[in-house]
C-alpha cells in the first residue's frame, strides 16, 4: 500500500483464492496489517498503543452489548437496573467492572497515544490527517464516555449530567434554550436520560468508523519512528507481520494483566462511592467532581472566576473546549521539520515541563476547589496554552536540533539516536 | 421543424446548438429547480427529527407548580419542586428585608433590589430557584439549620458561592442572583409558579 516493495497478497489456496476475486477483504487485511504492511524496524513499545486503542475499543462496544441486554434507560428504573446487574444478573457484576473500568484503560492508552505522537512529532507533514481524525476520535471517546456515565443514574451521574449540560447555557442569548432541548426538559430527567442511552450505544460504532479513516491515512506515509527519519528503502523496514504483530501481542498481554488487576483487585477504586446513591434532584453531592480522565479539563473549566468583558462561566467553557480543539492546529503551530524530541533538545524539556502540567491540571480537577487548587489550576492552565501557543512555535523556530541519523538502518545499527526515550534523554 | 430542417443545405453539417448562449440554460434551471424542490423536502424531514428533542408534552404538563404558603412562617422557608429543579420559598423576616434593602446596588455584582426580586406588597414571600448559578448545584439554607453562608441567605457548598437574604450572589463564582421564576399570587396564601403575572 505505502511502499513499492511491499509485499503482495498471494492466496495459495483454492477457497481463499476463490474469495480474493469475489470480495478482497483478505488482501485489505493483510494490506492493512498483514505481512503486505511495511513498518519502520525501529519502533519501541511506545507503537503498541495504537493497536491497544483498538482492543479497548472492542471490549468496550462486547461488553457495552451484552450489559445493554440488562440495563433499562428509563430514570425510575435505571440504577436498580444497574443494581440488578451487579447482583442478579449472572456474571453481571463481571461485565459491568469490566466495562467501567475498560473506559478508564482505553483513557490511559489514548493519552499514552497521544503523548507519544507528541514526543515523536508523529503529528507533522506528511501526518497531519493522521493526528486530526485522532483529536476527533478523542472527543467522540469524551461525548461516549460522559453519556455512558450518566447512564447509571447515580447522584454522580445526575450531577454530572446537571454540570456537563450546564455548560451549552453559557452561551449568550440561545444557551437555555439550547441546553433545555438537548436535555429535552428542564433538568436532565427520563427524556435525557433515554437520547443519553440511544448516543451511547451509538457513537462507539462511529468511532470504529473515524478509526478505519485514521488507519486509512496512515496507511498512506506509512508509521512514524522514534528517530523521526523518513524511511529510505527496504533496509529499513519489516513487515507488519510477524513483527509487529508479535510484538504487539507483548503489549496487549501487559496490558491485560494490568486491567485484570484493576477490575479483580481494585474495581471501585477509579470510581466515585457517590454513584451508588439514587440520582437526587433536590440534593446535591459536597464535592461534585467527573472521572479522572476529564479531570485536567475540568481544572480548566474552574480556573477562570472573575468577569473579564465576557463572564467567568463563558470563559471556562471556552477555554476547556478551547483546550481541545487547539489540537487541531498543532501540525501548524509547531513548525520545526524535525519531528523527534529525541533530537530536540529544548522541545523535548517543554514536552516533560507539558506533562508534568498536565498532571497537575488533572490533580487540581479532581480536588475541592479551594484558593490553593485554584490558583494551582490558574498557572497550569494558562502554562497549557502557553505552551501550545507561544513555546513551541518560539522553540521551532529557535532550536538547533541535533544531526540526524541518515537512515533508520543507520540508527539502529550504530544505536545511537535511540530507541527509546529515556535513554536519548539521560544520554 | 420541417422548415428549419429545409435550411440547412445538402450535404452539409447543421449549426450546432450552443447551449451556453441560452443563459441559464434550461437543463440549469431543471437542476436548480429539482435540488432546491428536493431540499425543501429535506428540510421538512429534518425538522421533526430536531423538534423531537424538544420537552414533551407531559414535560410541559408539569411545567406550573401550586405552592401554599399559610404554613411558612416568618424566618422559614420550604423547599418544592418546580420543573424538576428545586424552588425555595422563603417569608422573610422584617429583619432580613431590612438588611436586603441596607446593601447599595453598587456593591451587587448582579445589581437588583429586593423589590425587583418579589411581587408589590408581597416583598417578604422570595421565591427562588434554587439552582446555583455557577454549575447548577443546590445551594443550602433553605432547610431546617443548614448553613445560610456569610450573608444570612444560601450558600453553594459545591464552590463556595454565597448568596444575601434576597437570593442575591455575593461571594464566589457565581456570575448572577438566584433566578426569580414567573409566578402569580392566586390568593394572599397561594401561588402559581410558572405562569406570568
Amino acid at each position: 500500500m505505502s511502499f513499492p516493495w511491499a509485499k503482495h497478497y498471494q492466496p495459495k489456496q483454492p477457497v481463499m483464492r476463490w474469495l480474493d476475486e469475489k470480495l478482497p477483504l483478505p488482501r485489505l487485511v493483510y494490506n492493512a496489517v498483514g505481512a503486505g504492511y511495511p513498518v519502520p524496524r525501529n519502533l519501541n513499545y511506545f507503537w503498541n498503543f495504537g493497536v491497544l486503542a483498538g482492543a479497548a475499543l472492542a471490549i468496550q462496544i462486547i461488553t457495552g452489548v451484552v450489559l445493554a441486554m440488562h440495563y433499562a434507560a428509563n430514570a425510575g428504573v435505571a440504577f436498580d437496573s444497574v443494581e440488578s446487574i451487579m447482583r442478579d444478573v449472572n456474571s453481571g457484576w463481571f461485565l459491568r467492572y469490566a466495562h467501567a473500568n475498560g473506559a478508564s484503560m482505553f483513557f490511559i492508552v489514548v493519552y499514552t497515544h497521544i503523548f507519544r505522537g507528541l514526543y515523536y512529532g508523529s503529528y507533522k507533514a506528511p501526518r497531519e490527517m493522521v493526528w486530526l481524525l485522532g483529536v476527533v476520535i478523542f472527543l467522540l471517546m469524551m461525548a461516549t464516555a460522559f453519556m455512558g456515565y450518566v447512564l447509571p443514574w447515580g447522584q454522580m451521574s445526575f450531577w454530572g449530567a446537571q454540570v456537563i449540560t450546564g455548560f451549552f447555557s453559557a452561551i449568550p442569548v440561545v444557551g437555555d434554550t439550547i441546553r433545555i432541548w438537548l436535555l429535552g426538559g428542564f433538568a436532565p430527567d427520563n427524556a435525557a436520560l433515554n437520547r443519553f442511552f440511544s448516543l451511547h450505544y451509538l457513537l462507539p460504532f462511529v468511532i470504529a468508523g473515524v478509526i478505519i479513516l485514521h488507519i486509512w491515512a496512515l496507511h498512506i506515509p506509512g508509521s512514524n519512528n522514534p528517530t523521526g527519519v523518513d524511511v529510505k528503502g527496504e533496509q529499513d523496514t519489516v513487515p507488519f507481520h510477524p513483527y509487529y504483530t508479535a510484538k504487539d501481542a507483548v503489549g496487549l498481554g501487559v496490558f491485560l494483566l494490568v486491567f485484570a488487576g484493576l477490575l479483580f483487585f481494585f474495581p471501585n477504586y477509579l470510581g466515585h462511592p457517590d454513584n451508588y446513591i439514587p440520582a437526587n434532584p433536590l440534593s446535591t453531592p459536597a464535592h461534585i467532581v467527573p472521572e479522572w480522565y476529564f479531570w485536567p479539563f475540568y481544572a480548566i473549566l474552574r480556573a477562570f472566576t472573575a468577569d473579564f468583558i465576557l463572564p467567568a462561566k463563558l470563559w471556562g467553557v471556552l477555554a476547556m473546549f478551547g483546550s481541545i480543539l487547539l489540537l487541531f492546529f498543532l501540525p501548524w503551530l509547531d513548525s520545526s521539520p524535525v519531528r523527534s524530541n529525541n533530537f530536540r533538545p529544548k522541545a523535548r524539556v517543554a514536552f516533560w515541563v507539558l506533562v508534568v502540567d498536565v498532571l497537575l491540571l488533572g490533580w487540581c480537577g479532581g480536588s475541592p476547589a479551594t484558593p490553593f487548587f485554584i490558583i494551582l489550576s490558574q498557572i497550569t492552565a494558562a502554562y497549557y496554552f502557553l505552551h501550545f501557543l507561544v513555546i513551541l512555535p518560539w522553540i521551532a523556530r529557535t532550536e538547533r536540533p541535533a544531526p540526524l541519523p541518515h537512515s533508520i538502518t543507520e540508527a539502529v545499527l550504530s544505536k545511537h539516536g535511540g530507541t527509546a526515550p529515556t535513554k536519548s534523554a539521560l544520554a | 421543424m420541417a422548415m428549419t430542417e429545409n435550411t440547412v443545405p445538402p450535404g452539409e453539417a447543421p449549426e450546432p446548438f450552443h447551449e451556453e448562449v441560452h443563459d441559464p440554460r434550461r437543463r440549469d434551471f431543471i437542476n436548480v429547480a429539482a435540488v432546491s424542490f428536493a431540499g425543501v423536502g429535506a428540510l421538512a424531514i429534518v425538522l421533526p427529527l430536531i423538534n423531537q428533542m424538544n420537552p414533551s408534552a407531559d414535560v410541559l404538563a408539569q411545567s406550573t407548580t401550586e405552592i401554599d404558603l399559610s404554613k411558612i412562617a416568618p424566618g422559614q422557608a420550604i423547599k418544592a419542586s418546580f420543573r424538576k429543579q428545586p424552588l425555595f420559598v422563603r417569608n422573610l423576616t422584617p429583619k432580613e428585608i431590612a438588611e436586603a434593602n441596607a446593601v447599595p446596588l453598587s456593591e451587587l455584582r448582579d445589581p437588583q433590589t429586593l423589590a425587583e426580586r418579589t411581587k408589590p406588597g408581597k416583598t417578604n414571600w422570595l421565591i427562588t430557584l434554587g439552582v446555583c448559578t455557577h454549575l447548577g448545584c443546590v445551594p443550602l439554607g433553605a432547610g431546617e439549620g443548614e448553613n445560610k453562608g456569610p450573608y444570612g441567605g444560601y450558600f453553594c457548598p459545591c464552590h463556595g458561592s454565597a448568596y444575601d437574604t434576597a437570593a442575591r450572589i455575593r461571594k464566589g463564582p457565581a456570575p448572577l442572583n438566584l433566578l426569580v421564576p414567573e409566578y402569580k399570587f392566586d390568593t394572599d396564601t397561594t401561588v402559581t409558579v410558572g405562569v406570568a403575572a
